[in-house]
């Protein structure tokens, strides 16, 4: 287990130093000035075009600047919004509400995707089944946005059971209808990846076994089955969460719920590009630590995977 | 070998008994001519083919389908948000535009930049992946990693970032460069799964003793084989590929001015979600069916391909 967990730690730093490279040369290698397109369609004057560029040390050699870039990082300084508030400000405002949001509408899409799919498995082919497939190749195919909107409308607007919008007031409570719009977009790949899962286990000879001896349904499903079905959930995870950013981003926007997501919303609506960078940066390192721990953590639950490879 | 041939086994005695009978199609079989007699049996697969084709012809001839022009001198202000009329089945939108027209128009943007990118992402996962997956070794090490890099950033916050330092230079093809260029990651894991499992045939084998190079072999022999999942993903890909270019034109990060997109028009609409609902609800809508028929053809293309996921119907 020790020399697993060192390879994977050992594997995830030549991706991380990709990726921050790749998002670094993004911004600052393409053709594009990230200088100008602050300004929009007017052009700043000289001395401030120096100025900014000076604040963000654009003047020195491409690598002397990723050199930078990512010394900050590792200081856990990704440095200040165009507003002039340093980003670390911002997340320890921010970051608390993304992890309510987040916490909420995983748990909502876990517990939706356990029960349904795992009905639709023992169910298969039933007219249940088919529905729950049918609904959720619907929440696959429908964008995120478009699923905020209807909620807005319906939930929020038309039928009032939640306010439209979440704004200052943004407790456990107050984030329901995100929560819900969030979760309902993650919900269905898992729903499906645990009827897969379940219909395997099914047809595993120890499920045969554990009927044979005797045991009764009620007890072989979920000790039995579901226990052992939910390891692929698991790996899911990780990419499920590249899913969930992308999601909490536009989610956060519309809702208006004050998070990290709805900070990059409004920098991407305003085109400030250095904030931009500031908190893609920090959904890539994210990104990478969740996926990490999901790793291990399946190493933990698979001890095959721990000795293949 | 005839078809329907009967084995015979003599028995102890004297007599002949049939033990078994085999009744051998003389109908030519390959994967895709099963997956064929398998599809052409489902209705959700004709409805999905004629919903695809008739989104293709309107993004191809937009003119077939309205004759009101979707922006500049064709939009009236005094007909913002006004109803339905006749000629106009949607109504207007804010801006008073007509509805319909803007969502006939909007297809091409949509179909043009999906394709473009799908066939970006697929051109550059097929060559990363085949390469690692018939090279093996270093290379493998290597383009594995620099796939795991772009598979770690989430391609449509990689794209808001490239349109958003590329504003200059915006258009369908820088769009959709963009959205292939970040969404290839997972294309190269299934070619490189599926060029590892073809290789170990033994006509690859064959190819390379009778002396055909490497490469010749892993050009006409292995990745003709090994296409099946890699056109499934390309299929569903188109799919989210439209997604991520109305994701982006909804977050003004698309393409700008005078192009006609859906994302755009519903951000658009967004601020008159309580006034003028319906302004919002068809591009949605379009939006919501165009994916939807893309995704359903691959997600049936694939389990008429993969016998795996066939069994779990």
């Amino acid at each position: 287990m020790a020399y697993y967990i060192l390879r994977r730690i050992l594997q995830v730093i030549p991706v991380f130093l990709g990726a921050t490279l790749l998002i670094y040369f993004m911004v600052f290698g393409l053709p594009g000035d990230p200088i100008a397109s602050l300004f929009g369609d007017k052009q700043p004057p000289q001395a401030v075009i120096d100025a900014i560029r000076e604040q963000y040390r654009l003047n020195d050699p491409f690598i002397v600047q990723y050199a930078n870039y990512l010394a900050g990082i590792f200081r856990f300084d990704f440095g200040t919004t165009f507003s002039g508030q340093s980003v670390n400000d911002v997340l320890a405002r921010t970051v608390p509400v993304t992890m309510r949001l987040a916490v909420m509408s995983v748990a909502i899409a876990f517990v939706l995707a356990l029960i349904i799919g795992a009905l639709s498995a023992i169910w298969k082919g039933s007219i249940f089944d088919n529905g729950a497939l049918v609904t959720a190749l619907i929440f696959i195919a429908i964008p995120i946005f478009v699923l905020c909107f209807l909620a807005q409308y319906f939930l929020g607007v038309q039928l009032g059971w939640f306010r439209p919008t979440v704004g200052g007031q943004n407790d456990w409570g107050d984030l329901w209808l995100p929560a819900i719009v969030l979760g309902l977009s993650i919900y269905a790949s898992s729903m499906r990846l645990t009827r897969a899962s379940m219909i395997e286990t099914l047809g595993q000879d120890w499920v045969r076994t554990a009927y044979s001896k005797g045991l009764s349904r009620r007890r072989v499903i979920p000790v039995h089955v579901l226990r052992n079905s939910m390891i692929p959930m698991v790996t899911d995870t990780a990419t499920q969460f590249g899913v969930l950013m992308v999601g909490a981003t536009v989610t956060e926007g519309i809702f208006n719920v004050p998070g990290v997501g709805n900070t990059l919303f409004r920098a991407i609506t305003s085109r400030e590009t250095p904030t931009i960078v500031s908190f893609v940066t920090i959904f890539v390192v994210i990104y990478v630590l969740v996926n990490l721990v999901v790793d291990l953590l399946y190493g933990l639950l698979d001890p095959r995977i721990r000795y293949v490879k | 070998m005839s078809s329907n041939s009967t084995h015979y086994v003599a028995a102890a005695q004297t007599e002949t008994v049939v033990v078994d009978q085999l009744h051998l199609s003389d109908k030519k079989s390959n994967l895709w001519l099963d997956a064929w007699r398998d599809l052409r049996r489902r209705p959700t697969f004709w409805v999905s083919v004629v919903l695809c084709v008739f989104i293709i012809v309107m993004a191809v001839v937009p003119n077939l389908f309205t004759s009101v022009g979707p922006s500049g001198a064709a939009c009236d202000l005094a007909n913002s948000n006004a109803d339905a009329s006749a000629g106009h089945p949607l109504g207007y939108n804010f801006l008073g535009c007509d509805i319909w027209s803007r969502l006939v128009h909007g297809t091409r943007t949509s179909v043009l930049v999906g394709v473009m990118a799908t066939a970006i992402s697929t051109v550059i996962g097929v060559i990363m992946g085949a390469l690692a997956g018939f090279y093996g070794g270093f290379l493998d090490s290597l383009l594995s990693r620099v796939g795991d890099v772009f598979f770690t950033i989430p391609y449509i916050i990689a794209a808001v970032v490239v349109m958003s330092v590329l504003a200059d230079y915006r258009n369908e093809f820088v769009l959709a460069l963009a959205i292939g260029g970040f969404s290839w990651a997972s294309t190269a894991r299934i070619a490189r799964a599926e060029v590892l499992r073809v290789k170990q045939s033994d006509y690859v084998t064959a190819s390379i003793s009778i002396g055909l190079s490497r490469f010749r072999t892993m050009l006409t022999h292995v990745l003709p084989n090994a296409m099946a999942p890699v056109i499934v993903v390309t299929t569903l890909s188109l799919g989210t590929a439209i997604v991520a270019e109305s994701t982006l034109s909804f977050l003004g990060v698309g393409l700008g001015g005078a192009t006609v997109s859906w994302g755009a028009d519903i951000s658009q609409a967004q601020t008159q979600i309580r006034s003028a609902p319906l302004a919002l609800f068809w591009p949605s809508l379009a939006l919501t069916v165009t994916v939807l028929a893309f995704i359903t053809l691959g997600e049936l293309l694939r389990d008429a391909v993969d016998p795996k996921s066939r069994a779990q119907r």
